[in-house]
């Protein structure tokens, strides 16, 4: 019988009863053959992988890190509840040292949600690994955390976000913004003032495969993870930069998908975006999975896999190598950009139009973050969308001074009733207002 | 009447059943080294008297594959498996040569890579050199498609037995599949030399009965099929346990089934009155396999397991040192501490041994022999309550795949404990109170396996797969792999596959013209390629659960 040298969770719930419409990618039959694989390989048998049922997470896990307009209940059904509440076991297990390791194979994904939720973006509602981690700080503390999104597409909810908190920092390397939804996701968005540098994006060109992108995680992803030394490693694992992805255009594999995951060693991974449910899904979960426990991944490979059919071009192996050498220069040399980019401001502005492709609604918005010396300041957020909505949420971050929490209160009681919506989230006490 | 025999490990009781009322019944020593001397010698012995024509049916539980493949007294067996991408397959290698061969068949069951000949013929040439004639064949998801699994067999012809991975069962997992398919080629002459022996030797004696094999599962099957299928007659020791307590208490509602004997306790569960399955299937030595067997879980405690103080803490078992203290054993059990307790009746001597024993524990901590008694029961019973309070933790949190399940499906909640075995009555009270349940113990219990054996009927379970964008229809149980129109449904699943498993039964052995078939899994998936729906996914899973061939009579019961 195998035994696992990472002791593994496997948090695996295909939510079999739900999808976003029948013919949705987002359809119950995504993980279907995954499940097959997985179950015909004989994971279940390996000593060491123990599976996991998700837990509910509530509307107040919610809460602490959205502004669900205009509220939980019209925007986030029990699915997503549960797509959370199995990223929360997983993490949970890891740090109750039921396992060394964990994943969770839930859907639906999150990582286009941002903190305003008007409804659906790129099949997500509620950010799955932001609604987890928020919830478990709560009860074990403050987790210094690094998040590397592998996924194709920029987690650009993930980065809104955490876009002002350096004790989480976000790497995103994806298919260039300027070739694939949602647009975003370039080397110059670097964070808000509180978390300026902490938000690093890898942009790489269509094409890339396996050399570009262990290329990029050796170089790049990985000395800034040395340096930044987390608690917990997450890996956001979208499985779109599969060659057989059906709406992407990179040619990475099941083995790359191992071995990057065998590399950078994550604590948890949670499953993201992957829509080539019978020709990647199966063998890059059975890859990942093996990986994370210690197993031998080597004979992991789909059936038309051919090494040197899928090598990337040596054009893109060259502009891989820019990319990098600047993003990593950005990244040591983050304090001067700041001094240079931000100067003296007491406040910055950051003004943004954002689109829901799945539900067609659009939003404008202005995020206005105040610098604060002794924390990392309140923010506020003015949005609008063309379905009548204008919304005013204030935020009060977890490390927020006295002063700033009095100043988030006071500006809450004081917003007119001209919006719509107005919401405070007050993370040093953990609590949620709405008016 | 019915004849049912349980062949255990010390062993052997027999039980004859007439109209619902056991008439007769016998126990003997198993003798390990003549397996089919002592069940003959008993069944014999238990006929004497009776009137042999009027044996309807022998039901057997017999341990002669499980000691076959516990003593590794198997044949050799040489293996061919393809294992195709996906885990290194090192760790499969159980046979006594194993030939790892090219090709691949993908989950939808697509040929990606097709059998390359020359290897499958090395193949024969190495087995033949090594003087193996027993072989499997395996192939990874040969349970969608078993094209390259059957024309290995094509080249194998000559050879016998060959088990074919697929044959073993429709679930989903290779390494089992391998293991299984294995296990059944490696007691095939063991299980076949022994059945021929009983045929024989029922023929000179006149018996003109149907025989049928127990299986793990708490159903039978006749003496054609455990011949092809041997691997099913392992571990059924505990099944006829199982239905013995089933048939001495029926119920139908959420319950704990204890076996408490003098090494063990054997734990089992009822969800609404129907046995908890082992999910795959059970495990005998090393091996995970796909034999579909009643989930069992036992434990080193029984009346005879000896007692020790360690840390001012009552340790009891898992080990059994020999007899009881009171009958010239060596340490202090359960037995002991019942005796003083007078719970169980002996003679002056005995009790004077069992209160000896309690006092020199007690005086570790500072008890008296009957409060130490007292506390050894009460240990005992805070035992069984820790262990199947895991357990049902374990069962209540299995994993599910949908919202429905995770939000709103069964758990497990007992109402009531049965119990069977020598301490049952005196642990009746105690677990009552330890779980706050009612707590039932039959009469009879001591040929309760017996009886459970007699009793048990056929069971069955296939596995349907419908790929409508294929045209594919698979039950790979019963080797059927059909083509389908493209608007085959899940209703005409659902029906197809009660009448297979219904057809199924009867070719097994049974008879009753009610079959009592029920679907226990159904799903269909709309499948989608780019925009449009090209078929559908269809999943179903039909069985037959353990039943009796009838209820046994009032007197039976307590
Ligand atoms: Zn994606
Ligand atoms: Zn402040």
């Amino acid at each position: 019988m195998l035994k696992a040298k990472n002791r593994l969770g496997l948090v695996f719930f295909p939510a079999f009863d739900w999808a976003i419409s029948p013919t949705h990618p987002e359809r119950e039959e995504r993980l279907l053959y995954t499940r097959d694989q997985l179950f015909e390989e004989g994971i279940e048998d390996i000593e060491g992988v123990e599976f996991f049922n998700p837990i509910v997470a509530d509307e107040k896990d919610i809460e602490r890190v959205h502004f669900c307009v205009p509220d939980v209940k019209s925007r986030v059904t029990q699915s997503h509840l549960i797509s959370a509440g199995g990223a929360i076991k997983a993490l949970q297990m890891i740090l109750e040292n039921k396992v060394d390791k964990s994943f969770a194979l839930t859907r639906p994904p999150g990582h286009h949600a941002h903190r305003v939720v008007y409804g659906d973006r790129g099949f997500c509602i509620i950010n799955i690994e932001a609604v987890m981690l928020e919830r478990i700080r709560q009860e074990y503390g403050n987790l210094r955390v690094a998040i590397v999104d592998t996924d194709c597409h920029h987690g650009d909810g993930t980065q809104d976000i955490f876009w002002n908190d350096k004790d989480t920092l976000f790497i995103s390397f994806h298919q260039d913004g300027r070739t694939l939804y949602p647009g975003t996701g370039s080397i110059d968005e670097f964070g808000g003032p509180g978390g300026y540098g902490y938000n690093i994006n890898i942009p790489l060109p269509p094409g890339t495969g396996e050399d570009g992108f262990l290329y990029v995680l050796d170089n790049v992803v990985m000395p800034i993870l040395d340096e930044y030394n987390p608690d917990i490693i997450i890996n956001s694992a979208g499985q779109d930069n599969h060659y057989t992805d059906p709406i992407t255009h990179m040619n990475f594999t099941a083995q790359g998908y191992a071995e990057l995951n065998y590399r950078l060693n994550p604590h948890m991974a949670v499953l993201e975006g992957g829509y080539s449910i019978e020709g990647a899904l199966p063998y890059v979960n059975l890859g990942i999975i093996l990986a994370m426990a210690g197993l031998d991944y080597s004979n992991v490979h789909e059936p038309d896999y051919n090494k040197e059919k899928l090598r990337q071009s040596r054009d893109i192996t060259e502009y891989v190598k820019k990319v990098c050498e600047l993003v990593y220069s950005r990244w040591k040399n983050k304090d001067g950009l700041r001094l240079k980019d931000l100067g003296n401001a007491t406040h910055i502005d950051r003004q943004r139009q954002i689109y829901y492709d799945t539900d067609g609604i659009l939003e404008n918005q202005v995020q206005n973050f105040k610098v604060c010396k002794k924390c990392s300041g309140i923010n506020t957020i003015d949005s609008r969308n063309d379905k009548g909505y204008h919304i005013f949420a204030i935020t009060i971050p977890r490390d927020a001074c006295n002063s700033c929490v009095d100043e988030g209160h006071r500006l809450y009681k004081n917003t007119p009733n001209s919006f719509t919506n107005v919401y405070l989230q007050d993370r040093v006490n953990d609590e949620f207002y709405a008016k | 009447m019915i004849v049912g025999l349980d062949m255990g490990g010390t062993n052997i009781d027999g039980v004859i059943i007439e109209d619902g009322n056991i008439i007769n019944t016998i126990k003997k020593p198993t003798n390990r080294d003549d397996l089919f001397g002592s069940i003959w010698s008993t069944l014999k012995e238990l006929l004497t008297g009776y009137d042999k024509t009027k044996i309807d049916r022998i039901n057997l539980s017999t341990t002669v594959s499980t000691n076959a493949i516990v003593e590794n007294k198997t044949s050799s067996v040489g293996m061919i498996i393809q294992s195709g991408p996906g885990i290194a397959n090192d760790f499969l290698a159980c046979g006594d040569e194993n030939v790892f061969i090219s090709g691949y068949v993908d989950h939808r069951g697509n040929v990606i890579e097709g059998l390359n000949l020359s290897e499958v013929k090395n193949a024969v040439k190495l087995f033949k050199k090594k003087n193996i004639d027993s072989f499997a064949v395996v192939t990874k998801f040969s349970t969608r498609n078993p094209e390259n699994e059957i024309r290995i067999k094509e080249i194998l012809e000559n050879f016998s037995p060959i088990t074919m991975g697929h044959t073993v069962s429709g679930k989903l997992s290779f390494p089992r599949r391998v293991y299984t398919s294995y296990l059944n080629s490696a007691v095939h002459s063991t299980f076949n030399d022994f059945a021929a022996n009983i045929k024989k030797s029922m023929e000179i004696e006149g018996i003109n009965a149907l025989i049928f094999i127990l299986k793990a599962d708490g159903g039978t099957m006749n003496m054609n099929t455990a011949e092809e299928k041997p691997v099913e007659t392992i571990l059924s020791g505990p099944a006829a346990s199982f239905m013995g307590i089933t048939a001495m208490l029926p119920t139908d509602k959420d319950a704990i089934l204890l076996d408490v004997g003098g090494t063990t306790t054997d734990i089992f569960f009822l969800a609404d009155g129907v046995p908890l399955f082992e999910p795959l299937g059970i495990k005998i030595g090393k091996y995970n396999t796909l034999v579909r067997a009643i989930y069992s879980v036992s434990i080193g405690l029984g009346g005879d397991s000896s007692i020790n103080i360690k840390n001012g803490k009552v340790k009891i078992g898992p080990k059994r040192e020999g007899k009881p203290y009171a009958f010239g054993g060596p340490q202090p059990t359960p037995t002991d501490a019942m005796i003083t307790l007078e719970l169980i009746g002996y003679d002056h001597d005995y009790k004077k041994k069992a209160h000896e024993s309690m006092s020199l524990l007690g005086k570790e901590l500072n008890l008296s022999a009957e409060d130490m008694a007292k506390l050894v029961l009460e240990t005992m019973g805070n035992m069984i309550k820790y262990k199947i309070d895991k357990l049902l933790e374990k069962i209540n949190s299995q994993p599910v795949y949908t919202i429905k399940e995770l939000l709103y499906g069964k758990k497990l909640e007992p109402k009531l404990i049965n119990i069977i075995g020598g301490p049952a009555e005196v642990l009746t009270p105690i677990l009552k109170d330890k779980f706050n349940l009612p707590c039932y113990y039959p009469e009879n219990y001591h040929v309760a396996n017996a009886v459970g054996a007699a009793l048990a009927r056929p069971t069955a379970e296939i596995t349907m797969h419908v790929d409508t964008s294929k045209k594919t229809l698979s039950v790979p149980e019963l080797e059927i792999y059909e083509k389908v129109d493209r608007n085959y449904s899940l209703n005409f699943a659902k029906e197809r596959a009660l009448r297979l498993i219904k057809e199924s039964a009867i070719s097994i052995g049974e008879t009753k013209d009610e079959i009592d078939a029920e679907i226990i899994e159904e799903n269909s998936f709309n499948m989608v390629r780019g925009f449009y729906t090209t078929g559908k996914d269809i999943r179903v899973k039909a069985q037959i659960k353990p039943g009796l061939i009838h209820q046994l009579g009032g007197d039976n019961n307590a």
